[in-house]
């Protein structure tokens, strides 16, 4: 993770202010900094978001390919994850540098889609055992300022909101040989229910209290973090620990409520943005990276 | 015959362009914060990023240090959304690391280096949506990412792609022109001095030809810099209103 270096005086200020419930920036606990969402940011996707939360940068794009269905799920297609840790961030990701972090983030996002609620995989099967939709999710992360895993999360639930899928339809003829046949027009998509789709909320404890979207600053006086992925009902579909300290049994369960609070409020600004978005329809002014 | 006319009668391109005409071109500088310096610009549909860090101490080796100047590196990624089929990785492939040293070769000849001996200097370049032209767009993007992060250049270093089909020179080539298979002309320029600092062509052409193809892309590499240029005051102005002046 991009690091920033700080004296013992700050990291003592930080940790007081935090135990008052007042962060450096005026925020509370568990106040998110503004966030930025914007979909459609690139043209040769499927669907594509782009979040700025802070100083963290995150762009995500969705492509759609035709694949044959895993052996042991025939009947759905399926996502693969790819997060690309790009030196734009920080000169330390240059070359394979970036590699490590990327991996923790592709396999944390395999394991909170690895459940049969979160997105409807029966809808990305074209034909049983010969053909399906593989969607390819990639993140680019362009700028690190702290809490990547939430930023990520907002940008993928973003981007599978805007993906749009073209309709096909599969023809039998006689000798039993089929052939998909692609929609002529290029309005007629399907798009996926990102109503289960969870985001995760990332719990640093400082302290003897715990904050939500921490700084890279907040993130160096913290040992210990909590990760929790929560749909928009508050339902936790999946839990971890990171960091080089410990937590207590105690604590987990406080930032487990937490982070059902935070999580329900995020998702629902999120929803209504997203939709926001859309109503505004293709005359929609497009800013990405102008404005 | 049918097929796709690169040049129509009339003179019009694919994209309704004329011959010597450029794409739209949109840039804006100092997209990041945390960055030194950084730069964005869109040339039609091709969108690359460049983020700059330094001068700083030498990351690595010490060895590596040069005692009368700075170190340029420079790394290419394009990302694997970009392009229409997926590439598998972004950055590490051959494509790329030849791209990457063309950009430093490039950079090298324009930097003012020896005003930072043993130190380096970083470019690093994104493509977001590759739709021709990407070494024309990552060079221009990176001279604005340079400039936004105060490094001494001689001056700017503006690119452009041409092309040549049936006896008329093209400029700015697109994805469609690019895959069709004819000459194409990668071209780096100073314009103020008029030098070259890079010049590399792919496919054959006669050395007849080769003038007004050069000609085409340094003219085309000189409406970049009056672009670019307004691109630069402007955002000298708004930061100069911001702090006050």
């Amino acid at each position: 993770m991009a690091s920033v270096s700080l004296s013992e005086a700050e990291k003592v200020y930080i940790v007081h202010g935090v135990q008052e419930d007042l962060r450096v920036d005026g925020r509370g606990c568990e106040d998110y900094r503004c966030v930025e969402v914007e979909t459609d940011v690139v043209s040769n996707t499927s669907g594509s978001a782009r979040v700025k939360l802070g100083h963290t940068d995150i762009l995500v794009g969705v492509k759609a390919e035709m694949g044959t269905p895993k052996l042991e799920k025939p009947n759905e297609g399926y996502l693969e994850f790819f997060v690309d840790c790009s030196a734009n961030a920080t000169p330390e990701f240059e070359g394979r540098g970036g590699d490590e972090l990327g991996t923790e983030i592709a396999n944390t996002l395999y394991r909170i889609f690895n459940n049969k609620s979160s997105v409807d995989l029966r809808s990305l099967c074209i034909s049983p055992r010969e053909h399906c939709w593989i969607l390819y999710v990639d993140v680019l992360l362009l700028e690190c300022g702290g809490n990547l895993f939430d930023a990520i999360s907002i940008a993928v639930k973003a981007a599978l909101f805007n993906t749009r899928i073209p309709k096909v339809r599969v023809l039998e003829d006689e000798e039993g040989s089929k052939d998909i046949e692609l929609s002529d027009d290029p309005y007629d998509c399907i798009r996926l229910s990102v109503e289960n789709v969870p985001c995760i909320v990332t719990l640093c404890k400082i302290g003897c209290r715990h904050v939500v979207d921490a700084t890279l600053q907040e993130e160096a006086c913290s040992l210990a973090s909590l990760l929790v992925s929560v749909t928009s009902k508050g339902v936790v579909t999946c839990m971890r620990k990171v960091g080089k300290g410990s937590l207590d049994p105690e604590s987990i369960f406080e930032m487990m409520e937490s982070s059902k609070r935070v999580g329900k409020v995020l998702h629902v600004s999120l929803q209504s943005l997203l939709h926001k978005e859309e109503s505004l329809g293709p005359k929609r002014l497009k800013v990405g990276f102008l404005g | 015959m049918a097929g796709l006319e690169l040049l129509s009668d009339q003179g019009y391109r694919i994209d309704g362009r004329r011959a010597g005409e450029l794409r739209k071109i949109q840039a804006r500088m100092g997209v990041f914060a945390q960055a030194d310096g950084s730069a964005y610009i869109e040339q039609g549909n091709t969108k690359a990023l460049a983020v700059v860090y330094g001068p700083h101490e030498i990351r690595g080796s010490r060895s590596r240090a040069l005692p009368d100047r700075a170190l340029v590196n420079c790394q290419y990624s394009s990302a694997t959304f970009s392009t229409g089929e997926r590439k598998r990785r972004p950055h590490g492939d051959r494509k790329s690391c030849e791209m990457g040293l063309q950009l430093r070769q490039t950079f090298e000849a324009a930097i003012l280096t020896k005003l930072h001996p043993r130190s380096q200097i970083d470019i690093y370049v994104q493509v977001l949506q590759a739709d021709g032209g990407t070494y024309a767009a990552c060079v221009n993007a990176a001279t604005l990412a340079v400039m936004d992060a105060g490094i001494p250049m001689r001056d700017f270093v503006c690119a452009c792609s041409a092309g040549f089909v049936d006896g008329t020179a093209l400029a700015d080539l697109s994805h469609v022109e690019e895959a069709a298979g004819g000459p194409q002309l990668a071209l780096a320029l100073l314009p103020a001095s008029g030098q070259i600092a890079l010049l590399e062509m792919d496919a054959r052409l006669h050395e007849d030809h080769l003038e007004q193809v050069l000609e085409a892309a340094a003219q085309a590499a000189r409406d970049v810099h009056t672009l670019l240029d307004q691109v630069v005051r402007q955002h000298v102005q708004e930061a100069s209103i911001l702090l006050g002046d």
